[in-house]
């Protein structure tokens, strides 16, 4: 990923000095290895301090919706999975396409610093990544680990390398490789329990819930001026739970506002301080959309109908919930 | 800590009931409100402000305009502006109300505004916080030099409590009072014109202490005509509004710097200001 | 005095703590740890350095019960249901975390003294933990704290096979009376090793890469200048706005009151409030701090410039690194104070 970084410099300052854009949304050098934050650079010089690792895992597609509407053009780094969520905040007319020039970057898989705690590493003032060779330096020596022991949730089951959306690419010919798992085999799992065991699981998880509103807030399809539960009048708090079932409700309709448009980029499960794999409420109505209307990936294209934006007389009646057993 | 009441924490509120409501203007409406056993629910000092809330509704932080040398009842000069105030529009006389407080400092009246010549300048319901302490001093004639009010708001129509300021005020205890209304109105024959550039007219001699409230910005521009007029800062007194929750400087919400409204404020004395980041 | 008891007995120790009063500690949740109350089936992670959310939720609820009320045609009646008056301990309370509370307390201790607060400090026993192997997002140093030797009611270090324990005020020594049939007293040998592990703890916490953030220029007289930096702009662009820090923050003290229909009455209770949110400061008639950079700057003006103004000089932060570890978008203190501070020239 070092190469690409190179490439992501050299063409940002060149895309900065002939003028075709004025700013570029990168990710900026951090106090160690792992905490790179996005970051808009306004000149070549300050480039120096644009990174691209394996922590660049905070997407800077939403960030677009505000930074497309000032002027001029803004650079724009973005992953595969990425794209996605650029492609459908097109199709909502969120960003502006004119004042965008994206360059796709090649990915490896982003990484979990949780995860290298979990895994025992305690210390990490900074890493060197090597294909699926890392070396993590602490305060308590050196550790080797693997890339595939420590990728992010979400690039567990990564969508692939391809970019769906582009001005030009900064890719290797080589990239580092990894078995991906089936997103929908958890999902299955949970519909597998019985109401109440299903019902266990989710108050477990959801019980951690602080209501920081970080799910929300890093989501690129919650996008909302203004969200439903900063209405006072809502009947439900934005930040407490008022009531024991409250986090429930919010997480759930969340999940039914994000329905039909949620890439499955899994921001809401990564910026989680509690670590809840919210993820899982999306992929079921994915799944259960794939089921009831055909395959549909939100982002993989700007033009065309989506499943629950059009109506057929065949679509499914709320009956299917019965039919199929509650799950 | 207790409240006057004795109960055990100050964000606990007391009931008061609503014994009388004033229309002064189309959006303003002024409650009288009682204790359950009668009087004042805690005493207070101008420029002083309460915690008025409907459960369930909403609780917000007003000013208590009323004098505290009235001890039979307190009134709350309130603009219909939100969802709790609206509620507090609808509601009719005999309605219990929860109250807390008193809050935040109060306008100087019993140390540097005392022998002085006092300059009340407002803007619209800013009238509010300077109507109790131009009752007080009015109360305490004697303890104070000249006292001038000028008064302005965008009609006739949006003048609060023009009652008793043409049959308490005007002529009486040597009180001078320059109305003033934004646009020319049939019927009007007093001053017309934006409150800043009035008080410029007015030309008023630097010996006075100016008390100031209205929107941000009419205060902003009066200060400047006081400015004009060779007054120094520290000669002017206002007050300020932010939202606030707690009404004791612990919720964390209406500071200006380091300085809370409802704690350190919401009066401050122009001078120091400007030690205060322009964040209100 | 010191005393000991072998690690094997801990499960008692927890055991004796909760039959007298309510056992908080940090217990793991599917991988994640919190304070949570103690049952014997609990997953107890004393090793865990950090939890997620600090020890303050025991005093500083995220949500409180204030008082109720019930609305009958125009008539009112308030309703006093406080719950603030179980005992409780909260076990294992880092140095950071237990120096927390000497921050909170300027806040809810100060005229008017807010009784919820008071009657939680007063009911709840803090037994802190020595943290021996401390982490790279931690910076409790440059707050004065020593994470070797916490404050706190009592004070314990868990080394080798033992858990040593160090009643240091009236009320720790009272808990450790109410446990002393499994405490003995600390052989000079003991002392030796806690000695040694301490020097070591504290050779670890002097190396931390945070360690060297310093303070110089974060005082009143720079309230201005501070305040109208460029930086915060450029801090403050990838800020999504929402609460993580605030919540996961152990000094964080900002707060909302509102109020629930419980269907019966009115239930007015309190809860953790986020100065990053977009409402926090929204009246009726505007936003005295309209964009995420005045919500941004408020939160580190706050614990760099305003608390200390207002505290004799005590930073509102205590370097439990929380933030560092939790922002979505590694946005943290620590890169504040590097960027405003007067060493780095802008």
């Amino acid at each position: 990923m070092r190469r690409i970084r190179d490439m992501m410099r050299s063409r940002a300052g060149e895309l900065l000095r002939e003028g075709t854009v004025n700013r570029v949304l990168g990710w900026k050098n951090g106090e160690f290895y792992y905490d790179p934050n996005p970051a808009v650079f306004e000149t070549e010089e300050s480039l120096d301090g644009l990174v691209y690792n394996g922590f660049s895992a905070a997407m800077l597609s939403k960030y677009l919706i505000d930074a497309t509407k000032k002027e001029g053009r803004i650079l724009v780094f973005l992953k595969p999975c990425d794209t996605y969520s650029f492609n459908h905040l097109l199709r909502e007319h969120k960003v502006n396409r004119e004042n965008t020039y994206v360059i796709g970057v090649g990915c490896d898989g982003m990484l979990d610093i949780e995860k290298l705690r979990t895994l025992g590493v305690k210390g990490i003032k900074s890493l060197d990544e090597n294909g699926d060779d890392l070396v993590a330096h602490t305060l308590y020596g050196d550790k080797t680990l693997a890339r595939r022991d420590i990728l992010l949730e979400k690039c567990l089951s990564c969508k692939g390398s391809e970019h769906k959306v582009y001005d030009e690419l900064a890719v290797v010919d080589d990239p580092w490789q990894w078995d991906t798992l089936d997103r929908f085999a958890k999902v299955g799992e949970l519909e597998g329990m019985t109401p109440d065991e299903r019902f266990a699981f989710w108050r477990g998880e959801l019980s951690r819930c602080i209501r920081c509103n970080a799910c929300r807030n890093a989501c690129p399809v919650c996008s909302c001026l203004k969200c439903v539960f900063d209405n006072p009048r809502s009947g439900v708090q934005a930040k407490s739970n008022a009531d024991s079932f409250e986090e429930n409700m919010f997480h759930i309709i969340r999940a039914f506002h994000v329905a039909g448009r949620c890439t499955d980029c899994g921001e809401c499960s990564r910026v989680c301080p509690q670590n809840i794999p919210l993820h899982l409420l999306n992929r079921k109505f994915i799944k259960d959309i794939n089921a009831f209307y055909g395959e549909y990936q939100a982002g993989a294209d700007v033009e065309g109908k989506s499943p629950l934006t059009e109506y057929k007389t065949g679509d499914v009646e709320p009956s299917v919930v019965y039919e199929r057993g509650g799950a | 800590m207790s409240n006057s009441a004795g109960i055990a924490d100050m964000l606990i509120p007391q009931l008061g009931i609503v014994k009388n409501i004033r229309t002064d203007t189309p959006d303003v409406k002024t409650f009288r409100v009682e204790a359950p056993s009668g009087g004042v629910i805690f005493p207070h000092m101008p420029g002083q402000c309460a915690m008025v809330s409907i459960p369930g509704i909403g609780e917000a932080m007003f000013s208590i305009t009323s004098s505290p040398t009235n001890t039979e009842f307190m009134e709350f000069s309130i603009k219909r502006a939100g969802y709790l105030t609206e509620w507090l529009h609808q509601m009719d006389v005999g309605q219990q109300v929860t109250v807390r407080g008193p809050y935040g400092n109060a306008f100087p009246v019993d140390t540097e505004l005392r022998g002085k010549d006092l300059l009340f300048i407002a803007g619209g319901i800013g009238l509010a916080p300077l109507r109790s302490v131009i009752n007080y001093v009015r109360h305490y004639r004697d303890r104070y030099g000249l006292v001038d009010i000028v008064y302005g708001a965008r009609s006739t129509d949006d003048l609060v409590d023009i009652d008793e300021i043409r049959n308490e005020w005007i002529g009486h205890d040597n009180v001078n009072v320059h109305l003033t209304i934004d646009r020319q109105q049939e019927g009007w024959n007093g001053h017309v014109g934006f409150v800043p550039d009035y008080v410029k007219e007015l030309k008023f001699p630097t010996t006075k202490t100016a008390l100031i409230c209205g929107p941000p910005i009419m205060i902003k521009f009066v200060l400047a005509a006081l400015q004009t007029l060779g007054f120094d800062k520290s000669q002017v007194y206002t007050t300020f509004e932010l939202r606030m929750k707690c009404g004791i400087g612990k919720c964390g919400r209406c500071n200006i710097g380091s300085k809370y409204v409802c704690k350190d404020g919401p009066v401050f004395r122009c001078d120091t200001m400007e030690e205060l980041p322009d964040e209100y | 005095m010191m005393l000991k008891l072998s690690k094997d007995k801990i499960g008692e120790l927890f055991q004796k703590l909760a039959s007298s009063r309510t056992l908080y500690l940090p217990i793991d949740n599917n991988g994640q740890v919190n304070f949570g109350q103690w049952t014997p089936d609990a997953v107890v992670r004393l090793d865990q350095l950090k939890t997620v959310k600090s020890a303050k939720d025991f005093f500083f609820p995220q949500t409180e019960n204030i008082v109720a009320f019930k609305r009958q045609g125009k008539d009112i009646s308030i309703i006093e249901n406080r719950d603030q008056n179980e005992p409780f301990v909260v076990f294992g309370v880092r140095g950071c975390d237990a120096r927390s509370l000497d921050i909170l307390d300027k806040v809810f201790l100060c005229d008017p003294v807010d009784s919820f607060y008071k009657a939680r400090r007063e009911n709840g026993v803090i037994v802190s933990m020595a943290c021996a192997e401390p982490e790279e997002t931690c910076f409790c140093g440059v707050f004065g704290i020593d994470a070797a030797e916490p404050q706190g009611d009592v004070t314990i270090r868990i080394i080798g096979d033992n858990l040593y324990w160090d009643g240091k005020t009236e009320k720790g020594k009272a808990l450790g009376e109410s446990v002393k049939d499994l405490l003995v007293q600390a052989t000079g040998q003991d002392l030796e090793i806690i000695k040694k592990q301490d020097e070591r703890s504290r050779e670890i916490l002097s190396m931390l890469p945070l360690g060297d953030l310093s303070l110089d220029g974060f005082e009143e007289s720079a309230l201005l200048e501070k305040f109208n930096s460029p930086l915060w702009k450029e801090l403050s662009q990838a800020c999504v706005g929402c609460g993580t820090c605030t919540y996961v923050c152990p000094t964080c003290q900002c707060y909302d009151i509102q109020d629930f229909d419980t269907g019966h009455g009115i239930q007015r209770f309190r809860c953790w409030d986020s100065c990053m949110y977009s409402d926090f400061t929204l009246m009726a008639h505007g936003n005295s701090r309209k964009s995420q950079m005045e919500r941004f700057r408020q939160r580190f003006m706050h614990k760099l410039i305003y608390y200390p103004a207002n505290n004799d000089g005590v930073y509102s932060c205590v370097g439990c690194g929380r933030c560092v570890a939790k922002c979505p978008i590694s946005m943290n203190i620590a890169k504040v104070i590097r960027a405003l501070g007067v060493s780095v020239s802008v």
